[in-house]
C-alpha cells in the first residue's frame, strides 16, 4: 500500500515509536520569533537545559516591530522588551537571530524560504501558526504552543500523534484574474474554519502545479484557517527551480543527493487519503471574506448572506454576530462595500509576487482619496527586490505607504493598527474581531483585489478598473 | 505539574461558537514576557459589557468553562491556556476544540473535556438555572457529572495519562536522549543548518 507525502516525510522523521504513545518525532529547523519564545527560554533557564541544536534554529524579529524609523529606539516599552528578551536569549543560548536592520530580517515565514532553509521533506516548526506556510515545498510544517518551542529547543523532537491525511485536488486552469489566495478562501468557504481539523491537506491537481512556490506558500499559509495542523504542496520542478542556488541550499553532489531524494517524496499512486474535497478551478472567482472567520467568505459577485440562509442554529448566530460586528447589512452586493484602509502584506501575501501583481494594478492609477494604503513587504530582502524593480515608485506615485519589513497590520501589535470602526481590505489571512486593531473591521482579499479596492475605494477586483476605464 | 485526577467546581456557560484565541486572549497581551499574571486578558473584548456572563456574579468563582464548539480556533498562543487558568479554570468543555489549543491545553494541564453538543446544551440549561450547580469532571472515569446529567467525555489517552501523573514533557524525553543521538547519526549530510553563511 502506497503512502501520502504527509506520512513519508513523518516516517522518515520518526526517532522513538512505542505503543499506545505519541511517536517522537525529529526536527529539522525551528524557527523562532519574539512573542511565542521568551517564556520557553525562560524555561530552559529554569531547569538548566541548553538548546541542544542552536545551528537548526533560527529567530527573526517581526511581530512587534516597527515599519518605519525601524533603527530608532522602539518606543513601545512592551514590544522593546520583548525584542529585546529575544536578542539575549539568542545570545545566552547561541542561537542566529536576525534582528532589524540586519539583510535578511522579515517575518519568520519569508525569511525561512528566501534562505533556502526550508526544503522538501523536512520537518520544520515554529511558535506560530502560519509555519504551515513551509508545507509548499512538501515540507511537513506546523504551529506549536510555547511550550513545545521549549521542548524543540530542549530536545529537538516532539512527541506527536499522527494526523490524518485530507487530499484538495484543484482541477482545471484557474480563470484570469483568480490566484492562490482565491482558491485558499474558497477552500476554507468549502470545509469551514473547522473542516480541515486533525488533518494534514495535501493541495493536489493540476491548478495546483501550475501555481508558483509563492502562490504555494499563499495556499499552505492558510491551511491552519481551515483548522488543519499543516498544508502540503508534492515538491517537483518549480520547488526545485526555486530552491537552486539559494544560500542554505545544497550544492554539488550534495544537490544531486538532496533531489533524488525529493523525488521519492510525492504520493504514491496507490495512497489513500483519510478524506478528499475536488474543486473545479474553472469555478473560481475573486473570493473575499465578509465576516468574522476566514470561512465567512463569498466571490466578490456575491451579497452579504443573510442569518436565513444558515445551514443550522449554530451558524445562524454566528452569521449574526458577525454582520453586527462588521456592520453589514444582508443583501448588500460586496462590491459596495467601502473601505478606508488597504493592508498589503504579511506572510500569506507579503512576498515579491504579491508586491508585483498589487503595484501592476495600481500602475497609472491612484489610491482614492477616502482610503489609506499601506504596503509592507515580508521582509528586507523582498523590499529591496521591489526597490530594484522600481514597485516601491509605482506604491509611492499612486499615493500608498511604503513601509519597512514586518508583521505590522496583519495583527496590529506594532503601531500599524486599524481604530474602531475602520474597515480594511487586507491581504492578510485573519478577520477575527479586533485582529488588525480594537474594533476594526477586516475583509481578506488577494493583492490584487486589495490594489483594485484601494483604487476605486470599495470592494473590487482589477477586472472592475478595466471595465471602468474602457 | 500537579496531578488532576477529579475536579469538582462550578460552571459558567459561554454561549458562543468558533471563540478564536484572539477572544481568548487578544495580542496585544502576548506582549509580556512572564509567565503568569493573564488573567486579565482573558477575554477582555467581551467582559467590557458588564452583561457578558464572567462579569455575572452568580458565575464568579467558576472554574469549569462550558463553550460552544469550535473552541480555541485560530492562532497558537499558549497564552490562551495561561490566560484560562491563571482565571481560574482547569476544565474547558466544548463538544470541538481546535487541534492546537487542545495540544496546549493538554501540555499546561488544562482539562478540554470533549463532550456531544446535547450534552453541552444540558449543561448550558443545568447551570443557567443554578449557577451554583457543583460539576464534577472525572478523569479517571472519563465523566462528567452535572445534577441530573452523567455524560462520558472523549479525552486522548496520551493526555490524560500525564495529566493524572503530573509529568513534564521535556523530562519524558530527556530520557530517549539515545534515540535523538542515533537519529542524527543517521540525518544526511545535506540537509541545512541555520549558521550563516558568509
Ligand atoms: S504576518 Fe501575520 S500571520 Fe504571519 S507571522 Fe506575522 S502576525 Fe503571524
Amino acid at each position: 500500500m502506497g503512502r501520502t507525502l504527509a506520512e513519508k516525510v513523518w516516517d522518515d522523521h520518526v526517532v522513538r515509536r512505542a505503543p499506545g504513545e505519541p511517536d517522537l518525532l525529529y526536527i529539522d529547523l525551528h524557527l523562532v520569533h519574539e512573542v511565542t519564545s521568551p517564556q520557553a527560554f525562560d524555561g530552559l533557564r529554569a531547569t538548566e537545559r541548553p538548546v541542544r541544536r542552536p545551528d537548526l534554529t533560527l529567530a527573526t524579529e517581526d511581530h512587534n516591530v516597527p515599519t518605519i524609523d525601524i533603527l530608532a529606539p522602539i518606543a513601545d516599552p512592551i514590544s522593546k522588551a520583548q525584542v529585546d528578551a529575544l536578542r539575549r536569549n539568542c545570545a545566552e543560548f547561541g542561537v542566529p537571530v536576525y534582528s532589524l536592520g540586519d539583510v535578511e530580517q522579515g517575518i519568520v515565514h519569508v525569511v525561512g524560504p528566501q534562505l533556502g532553509l526550508t526544503q522538501p521533506g523536512m520537518t520544520v516548526v515554529c511558535g506560530d501558526s502560519h509555519t504551515s506556510t513551509h508545507g509548499a515545498f512538501g515540507a511537513l510544517a506546523f504551529g506549536i504552543g510555547t511550550s513545545e518551542v521549549e521542548h524543540v529547543l530542549a530536545t529537538q523532537t516532539l512527541p506527536l500523534k499522527p494526523f490524518k491525511t485530507m487530499a484538495i485536488t484543484v482541477e482545471g486552469e484557474l480563470p484570469a484574474g483568480v490566484t492562490a489566495k482565491d482558491v485558499i478562501l474558497a477552500v476554507i468557504a468549502r470545509i469551514g474554519t473547522g473542516g480541515g481539523q486533525g488533518y494534514v491537506l495535501e493541495y493536489r491537481g493540476s491548478a495546483i502545479r501550475g501555481l508558483s512556490i509563492e502562490g504555494r506558500m499563499t495556499l499552505c499559509n492558510m491551511s491552519i484557517e481551515a483548522g488543519a495542523r499543516a498544508g502540503m504542496v508534492a515538491p517537483d520542478e518549480i520547488t526545485f527551480a526555486y530552491l537552486k542556488g539559494r544560500p542554505h541550499a545544497p550544492q554539488g553532489a550534495e544537490w544531486d543527493a538532496a533531489e533524488a531524494y525529493w523525488r521519492t517524496l510525492p504520493t504514491d499512486n496507490d495512497a489513500s487519503f483519510d478524506a478528499e474535497v475536488v474543486i473545479d478551478a474553472s469555478t473560481l472567482s475573486p473570493f473575499v471574506t465578509w465576516g468574522t472567520n476566514p470561512g465567512q467568505g463569498l466571490p466578490l459577485d456575491a451579497v452579504v448572506p443573510s442569518p436565513d440562509d444558515a445551514r443550522d442554529e449554530v451558524d445562524r448566530v454566528a452569521i449574526e454576530r458577525a454582520l453586527e460586528y462588521m456592520d453589514l447589512t444582508p443583501g448588500t452586493p460586496l462590491r459596495d462595500i467601502p473601505v478606508d484602509t488597504v493592508f498589503v502584506g504579511s506572510c500569506t501575501n507579503g512576498r515579491i509576487e504579491d508586491l508585483r501583481a498589487a503595484a501592476q494594478v495600481l500602475s497609472g492609477r491612484q489610491v482614492a482619496g477616502t482610503v489609506r494604503m499601506l504596503v509592507v513587504p515580508g521582509s528586507v530582502r523582498v523590499k529591496q527586490q521591489a526597490e530594484a524593480e522600481g514597485l516601491d515608485k509605482v506604491f509611492i506615485e499612486a499615493g500608498a505607504e511604503w513601509r519597512e519589513a514586518g508583521c505590522s497590520m496583519c495583527l496590529a501589535m506594532n503601531p500599524d493598527k486599524l481604530a474602531p470602526g475602520e474597515r480594511s481590505a487586507s491581504t492578510s489571512n485573519r478577520n477575527f474581531e479586533g485582529r488588525q486593531g480594537p474594533g476594526g473591521r477586516t475583509h481578506l482579499v488577494s493583492p490584487a483585489v486589495a490594489a483594485a479596492t484601494a483604487v476605486t475605494g470599495h470592494l473590487s477586483a482589477p477586472a472592475d478598473l478595466a471595465a471602468a476605464s474602457s | 505539574m500537579e496531578k488532576f485526577v477529579v475536579h469538582t467546581g462550578t460552571a459558567v456557560p459561554l454561549r458562543r461558537s468558533n471563540v478564536d484565541t484572539d477572544q481568548i486572549i487578544p495580542a496585544e497581551y502576548l506582549k509580556r514576557i512572564t509567565r503568569h499574571g493573564f488573567e486579565d486578558g482573558l477575554f477582555s473584548a467581551w467582559r467590557k459589557d458588564p452583561e457578558f456572563v464572567l462579569n455575572r456574579p452568580e458565575y464568579s468563582g467558576a472554574s469549569i468553562l462550558v463553550a460552544g464548539p469550535d473552541f480555541g480556533t485560530g492562532s497558537s498562543r499558549e497564552h490562551a491556556v495561561w490566560a484560562l487558568q491563571d482565571y481560574g479554570f482547569a476544565v474547558v468543555l466544548s463538544s470541538r476544540f481546535a487541534d492546537i489549543f487542545r495540544g496546549n491545553s493538554g501540555k499546561g494541564g488544562l482539562l478540554t473535556a470533549q463532550v456531544d453538543q446535547d450534552v453541552i446544551e444540558a449543561v448550558w440549561s443545568a447551570i443557567e438555572a443554578d449557577p451554583a450547580l457543583a460539576v464534577t469532571v472525572d478523569l479517571d472515569r472519563r465523566e462528567v457529572r452535572a445534577g441530573e446529567i452523567v455524560a462520558a467525555f472523549d479525552v486522548d489517552d496520551y493526555v490524560r495519562w500525564r495529566l493524572m501523573e503530573g509529568l513534564d514533557d521535556i523530562g519524558i524525553t530527556l530520557q530517549y536522549a539515545a534515540d535523538i543521538d542515533a537519529f542524527e547519526a543517521e540525518r544526511p549530510q545535506w540537509k541545512p543548518t541555520t549558521t550563516p553563511v558568509t
